[in-house]
């Protein structure tokens, strides 16, 4: 999205004259000392929401090592009272949670997510390249209705489809959320997919074509290596969606514990034993350590696939 | 089952999945470029690279759409024709109602304060040192999942009897200051704000980062002439600034407002969608799992997607647009 290139509207401010001096002037007598403190409320600003932000998830970083009395007892915050008692911290928490089946449901979701990422990056990359480079009847059509599709909430498909599930009996296997995450994510995948592949230079792929190379061979040699970037972006943005989900696991895989994601069985902590704040604690954290890492390290992508993305219902 | 052969079914069924798709790719190919004439094999081959997805869609979107606005006009358990009747309980009980009041706060709240207060930030933090880290944290509640943000506000909103020592941050705060606890989540006043502002906690560092962007597009020398001018911090981001990201702003508003309009997972974890606090998304589920009845909870579907269509028919236009300019 970029800024049109329209003249700003600079009605209002002051007319040029002798404000330019003083301006030049101003820069020039402000010590460093001066420059800092003119930029301070800039600087506590930025500091206090950034703070800000980060204090609900760190309470609840603290709150997870604490054992499980002091938690229903007394604030997180109180561990700074006596910063060097490292007895106020155990690692129990996490034993507990994993034992309450945080560690299946932490093995459930990688189940989940990982083919839930790769069928629709490989689904949306073949179409993606059909869409840009090949010739058929009712090519626009098909881009038209996917781009129309990005917006269709989710909810309009979950009767229909529980329906479909339990009549076939696969309602509560992972074949069942693999393809439907497949789906729901599919026409951000082709959408952004598409308009990369047909960003990339056209002497490229007709050159391969002169060679006598086939589309299979073109679509794999040349356009997946230099689609890299977007099929990383999509990547990313499909795997933290997939993972974070809680609506299609709770609909199309029902409450067996065989299967069920992490998200699910926090959310029947929350639903069942709401009270046991040490389960809470640790089984939420479990279940960020995955979308954080990706955040931290695939940072870069992930905003470039919520950029593309921003379309996306 | 032990923890070995967990991991080593949980290997297989990742790697049946994923390879599998690729699997299925490779082998329709090759099948069809050694089987086929060239000239049916011009002919064909499209559709094995379009066909899957052109499938997929079809199977999960656009049947079940159809399907979902047929099941509407059906009773609870899709057998018999009931005409206009889901949506005119939809639309006139009274407890529906509230959710749709609720909706209304939500998009109003929630699109207005993390869009407003995104761009401030853009703004600021555009003039600091520590930029990318104040953005990373403030960006890092983006990739909490809506379960982990309502877990990790219950410790915000916690409640506890006057007297008793406060576990929750915002109570303890306001006993300190002498006032009596607030249930947070109880009191009908306040309850839907306490969730919204989950919600804002989370989309804030979304609008941020976009919005930086577009700030950051805006030129230099433009900003450098009009301070050269004596214009102030204020008037040049109200005057400057403002106008020439607001085609950022209405995407980035959008995006929220059909992100609220299909919230669900914080009301259902935090109350359940009780004491007054439900909005469309939640109470269609309440709709389909409590009360068992499939025709309106397809009603409330489709009122959901009516609401977002606008958004629909501009990202076609958009779309179409930008093929032109191609």
């Amino acid at each position: 999205m970029s800024a049109p290139p329209i003249p700003p509207n600079a009605q209002g401010l002051p007319p040029k004259g002798p404000q330019k001096k003083d301006y030049v002037a101003r820069k020039k007598e402000q010590s460093p000392f001066e420059k800092f403190m003119a930029r301070a409320p800039v600087h506590f600003a930025v500091v206090a929401i950034a703070f800000l932000w980060t204090l609900p998830t760190l309470g609840l970083l603290i709150s997870s090592f604490r054992p499980p009395d002091d938690l229903i007892s007394s604030g997180w915050w109180t561990v700074f009272l006596h910063p060097l008692e490292f007895t106020q911290l155990t690692l129990s928490n996490y034993q507990a949670v994993l034992g309450a089946g945080m560690g299946q449901a932490f093995l459930n979701s990688l189940v989940i997510s990982i083919p839930a990422t790769v069928i629709p990056i490989a689904i949306a990359t073949f179409a993606a390249y059909a869409l840009t480079w090949m010739e058929f009847p009712g090519r626009q059509t098909i881009f038209i209705v996917t781009v129309g599709l990005l917006v269709v909430p989710l909810q309009m498909t979950l009767i229909p489809i529980l329906q479909a599930y339990s009549a076939l009996g696969i309602s509560g296997t992972f074949l069942a959320v693999w393809l439907a995450h497949a789906a729901y994510g599919l026409p951000l995948g082709v959408y952004l997919l598409r308009n990369y592949i047909g960003s990339l230079p056209r002497d490229l792929i007709e050159a391969a074509a002169v060679d006598g190379a086939s589309h299979l061979k073109t679509f794999t040699k040349i356009i997946v290596p230099l689609s890299m970037p977007a099929i990383a972006s999509f990547a990313v943005f499909q795997f933290l969606w997939v993972w974070n989900d809680l609506l299609v696991a709770l609909v199309y895989l029902g409450g067996s514990e065989q299967v069920a994601p992490v998200t699910l069985v926090l959310r029947n902590i929350v639903g069942d034993r709401g009270q046991d704040w040490y389960l809470l604690t640790a089984g939420a954290f479990i279940s960020m350590l995955v979308p954080m890492a990706v955040f931290f390290s695939l940072q870069r992508f992930f905003v470039r696939g919520l950029l593309a993305g921003s379309v996306k219902g | 089952m032990d923890n070995v052969s967990l991991i080593l079914k949980a290997l297989l069924a990742i790697a049946l999945g994923s390879v599998g798709i690729i699997g299925i790719f490779y082998g329709l190919n090759i099948l069809v470029e050694k089987a086929l004439p060239e000239r049916s094999r011009i002919k064909v081959l499209p559709w094995i690279y379009v066909g899957p997805s052109v499938l997929l869609l079809t199977i999960y979107l656009v049947i079940p759409t159809i399907r979902t606005f047929y099941l509407s006009f059906f009773d609870n358990r899709s057998e018999g024709f009931v005409g206009l009747q889901n949506y005119l309980f939809v639309l006139t009980a009274p407890d529906t109602l509230v959710t749709f009041r609720n909706n209304i706060l939500w998009l109003v709240l929630v699109t207005g304060l993390s869009v407003g207060l995104g761009l401030i930030i853009a703004v600021l933090i555009d003039r600091v040192k520590y930029e990318n880290l104040a953005k990373s944290l403030i960006f890092l509640p983006m990739a909490i999942s809506f379960v982990g943000a309502s877990v990790i506000w219950r410790f915000i909103y916690a409640y506890r009897p006057e007297g008793a020592p406060q576990i929750g941050l915002l109570n303890a705060i306001v006993t300190s200051l002498g006032f009596e606890p607030v249930g947070w989540l109880v009191n009908p006043a306040i309850n839907n704000f306490a969730l919204i502002a989950i919600m804002i906690w989370l989309q804030t560092g979304f609008c941020m980062v976009l919005l930086s962007s577009a700030v950051k597009g805006v030129p230099d020398d433009v900003l450098e002439a009009a301070r050269v001018d004596g214009a102030s911090e204020i008037q040049i981001f109200r005057r400057i600034i403002v106008p020439m990201i607001m085609p950022t702003v209405l995407v980035v508003s959008t995006t929220v407002i059909v992100l609220v309009l299909k919230v669900f997972d914080i009301v259902f974890v935090m109350t359940g969608g009780n004491l007054g606090t439900d909005v469309i998304a939640s109470r269609m589920i309440r709709e389909m799992f409590n009360f068992r009845n499939y025709g309106r909870g397809s009603a409330i579907a489709v009122i959901l997607l009516i609401a977002v269509i606008p958004v629909m028919v501009a990202n076609v236009r958009r779309f179409r647009q930008q093929e032109l300019d191609r």
